[in-house]
């Protein structure tokens, strides 16, 4: 049996859903569009039932293309997740505008089952429901009543599947559901029917009721024009803390562990191309997907947290305003602000954002912030180049100037969404029609749930992308047209012999050698006339062109091309062997000039295809991230020769 | 002194009302979102309180029976309203 789980959002859909599967979960896709479908397995009478969690709506008709999924799927029999049954969960504290899409699906002739939640805030409100009246105007629905948030009402809900009713054509509208997908005057009809009937019967069925809601005094804090967004920059600083506290060791962890395994591998494996292809290839590619899994895992826990508390929408209610000239919404913060971090678990908590325009612009921009993998390149370039001295008194001109960076990143990834404004084209206005629901402490297995899930996601789709990318990058600087690596490492080798230089500094030689007449070295070559405006050579091409796997690798890239040592955390050697670099001509090759140049290229160049890998995923085309490789290329490059031509 | 009648006098939008306000639901003015607002409980007759405003005036929260609504100016002047109790 296939069983289809709808509800608004705020009713505790997802409790139930968890409640009903456990773990037993699986993301997939609807076709066609951005929603995630999220399918579990529960047991019951012996057989194993699929259950689908469809995304929270307040009306069977849609508002947006994504919504459009729960409509195409049960209004037509032969779409692929036409289900055998239905279970709607209705907020009982608010039973009115809860009751508007239950009516809906139950007018759909599909077995249907009533999952009453009872929220806390329901039974503090005291609200008693007459179940009898309510049934009596859906008599072929079973009601069951529920507490999903302590795990109450599971095995109710287990037999009502089980002792389905069966459809005789009742219907709740006297015309059933009529009006077509895009009909909006038939439906402003019939919903406008449909909450006058609603509202006769909860005059009889709702007992006792606390009808208004108030403003709380915490939440008068919360929004508060000056508190409310000190709060949340506190909230944000100790997420950042978080972060960089407890993602580093976990991440050193990884970077350890997969190095000696690929050591391992590389020293008692018979040597050739498949020793090569697994320690040099696929294990650094792997880790280099599950390197993320930390900060992915802490953003994700601090966003569940705060969305479960309600918070979130607080956040939004007050920053709607001034993101919104920027054709951005009030959601886009926090994803543009976990950017910071890494523009990965931004781009994945986009999702938030209803509004496809305001979603798909602030993905565009998000990895313009500048993120954590960009600091060992402005820390390296910075210490070359910038010279360690005090200015205005006070302040540290090499700090300033990674402020500086900073600051690029954020207002140019500002101004983009202004011009993106412009580009996007989108059907229907932008509309913020936002429920705020009550302030409540948060439920820690919904919590769990989603960080499993962001991470899986995270593991599974831009996994696959992201280890192939190595793997090619791999290939490229391993190997070389015939022979050509080889002989220019006996050359480098026999010259290291006749300067009696040691073991050590011979492999430096070597691999810098093997390197620079790989197809990865060919390539930075070859791309030299194209970055020489900039003020670069095709050193710096082929730590460009490497850079792709990720930003950092610019770093290592650098001390493998100079044959120094760089054992991750001290850059000195690497800095100072940059800085005495010479040109043909006797200049300085890391002048102020092409040292900023360099700086500004990596603020903008979309040099990270992780990231480009989870705008795939999340955008379902290859369309936005071609486009934002692109356009971000272009806007490093131009920033890049601005740069490099006003200082020198 | 001349005589204006109360209904029209009381019918504004309600973008326009203060907050702590109570107001009852006139009409949706025609337009693409005039669907959603329903569907977010904003039928004719329905009772309102304008809670609160975000800095700067908008968004606005407000009471739909038992839940807070947020919308934004844009929206709100779209729902026309009745003035219930002014004393509130």
């Amino acid at each position: 049996m296939r069983i289809a789980l709808l509800g608004n959002p705020n009713t505790g859909k997802s409790s139930v859903f968890n409640m009903l599967t456990g773990l037993r979960q699986k993301v997939g896709n609807f076709p066609g569009v951005t929603v995630d479908k999220k399918t579990g397995h529960l047991t019951f009478g012996g057989e194993s039932h699929e259950i689908i969690d469809f995304p929270g709506t307040y009306s069977i008709y849609p508002r947006s293309k994504d919504e459009e999924v729960v409509y195409k799927t049960l209004r037509d029999p032969t779409s692929a997740d036409y289900p055998d049954a239905v279970l709607v969960v209705l907020d009982a504290a608010n039973l009115e505008r809860n009751l508007l899409l239950f009516s809906q699906v139950y007018d759909l002739q599909l077995p249907t089952i009533m999952v009453l939640n009872m929220s806390d805030i329901a039974e503090k409100r005291a609200k008693a429901h007459n179940l009898d009246v309510l049934q009596s105007h859906f008599p072929e629905a079973t009601i069951v009543q529920t507490n999903a948030r302590v795990r109450m009402g599971k095995n109710r809900l287990l037999e009502a599947l089980q002792g389905l009713k069966e459809r005789k054509g009742h219907c709740f509208h006297p015309k059933g559901l009529v009006a077509a997908m895009d009909d909006r005057s038939a439906q402003e009809t019939e919903t406008t029917e449909r909450f006058e009937k609603i509202a006769s019967l909860l005059k009889s069925a709702e007992s006792t009721l606390d009808k208004h809601a108030k403003q709380s005094k915490l939440d008068r804090i919360l929004i508060h024009p000056v508190f409310g967004y000190l709060i949340f920059a506190l909230v944000l600083i100790v997420m950042f803390q978080f972060i960089y506290a407890f993602a580093a060791w976990p991440m050193d962890l990884i970077d350890g562990a997969f190095a000696s395994l690929s050591g391992f591998v590389a020293d008692s494996w018979p040597s050739g191309v498949f020793n090569d292809l697994i320690s040099q290839g696929i294990i650094p590619g792997i880790g280099g997907v599950l390197i993320f899994i930390p900060q992915i895992a802490i953003l994700f826990f601090f966003i569940a947290v705060l969305e479960e508390t309600g918070y979130l929408a607080r956040v939004v209610f007050i920053m709607d305003r001034l993101m919104r000239p920027l054709g951005l919404n009030g959601k886009s913060v926090v994803p543009l602000l976990s950017s910071v971090a890494c523009a990965i678990p931004g781009v994945m908590a986009a999702r938030t954002i209803t509004d496809w325009k305001e979603r798909i612009i602030t993905i565009m921009v998000a990895p313009l912030m500048s993120c954590s993998a960009r600091i060992p390149v402005y820390t390296v370039l910075i210490a070359v180049v910038i010279p360690n001295r005090t200015v205005a008194g006070f302040m540290n001109l090499q700090g300033l100037t990674l402020f500086a960076l900073y600051a690029l990143g954020t207002i140019s990834a500002l101004l983009i969404a202004l011009v993106l404004k412009w580009f996007v084209q989108q059907r229907a206005k932008g509309f913020l029609l936002l429920e705020i629901p009550e302030l409540k402490p948060p439920q820690w297995s919904n919590v769990g749930n989603v960080v499993w899930e962001k991470v899986k996601i995270f593991v599974w789709d831009a996994g696959k992308i992201i280890i192939a990318i190595s793997i090619i990058l791999w290939a490229l600087a391993s190997y070389g047209p015939s022979g050509t690596m080889e002989t220019a490492a006996e050359k480098t080798r026999s010259i290291c012999m006749e300067k009696g230089l040691s073991k050590e500094e011979t492999a430096l030689k070597v691999s810098s050698a093997r390197l620079e007449k790989s197809y990865i070295g060919r390539m930075g070559k070859a791309i030299e006339p194209v970055i020489q405006p900039l003020g670069y050579d095709w050193k710096i091409g082929i730590s460009l062109i490497s850079s792709f796997a990720a930003r950092e690798v610019f770093v290592g890239s650098m001390a493998t091309i100079y044959a120094v040592q760089n054992d991750g955390e001290d850059h000195r050697p690497l800095i100072e062997r940059m800085r005495s670099e010479r040109n043909s001509k006797g200049e300085s090759v890391y002048s102020l000039a092409s040292g900023v140049s360099l700086m500004v290229f990596y603020v903008y160049a979309m040099q990270c295809m992780a990231t480009l890998a989870v705008v795939k995923r999340e955008t379902k085309s290859w369309k936005w991230p071609l486009i934002q490789i692109a356009y971000m290329g272009a806007l490093a490059y131009l920033g890049a020769w601005i740069a490099f031509n006003l200082l020198s | 002194m001349c005589f204006v009648p109360l209904t029209s006098m009381e019918r504004l939008k309600l973008s326009n009302v203060a907050n702590g306000q109570l107001v009852v639901v006139h009409a949706i003015e025609a337009s693409d979102l005039r669907v959603k607002l329903l569907e977010m409980g904003l039928v004719e007759g329905k009772q309102l309180r304008v809670l609160y405003r975000a800095p700067f005036g908008d968004p606005m929260a407000i009471d739909v029976e038992g839940y807070v609504l947020s919308l934004r100016k844009d929206e709100a002047v779209l729902v026309d309203v009745e003035m219930q109790d002014v004393a509130q």
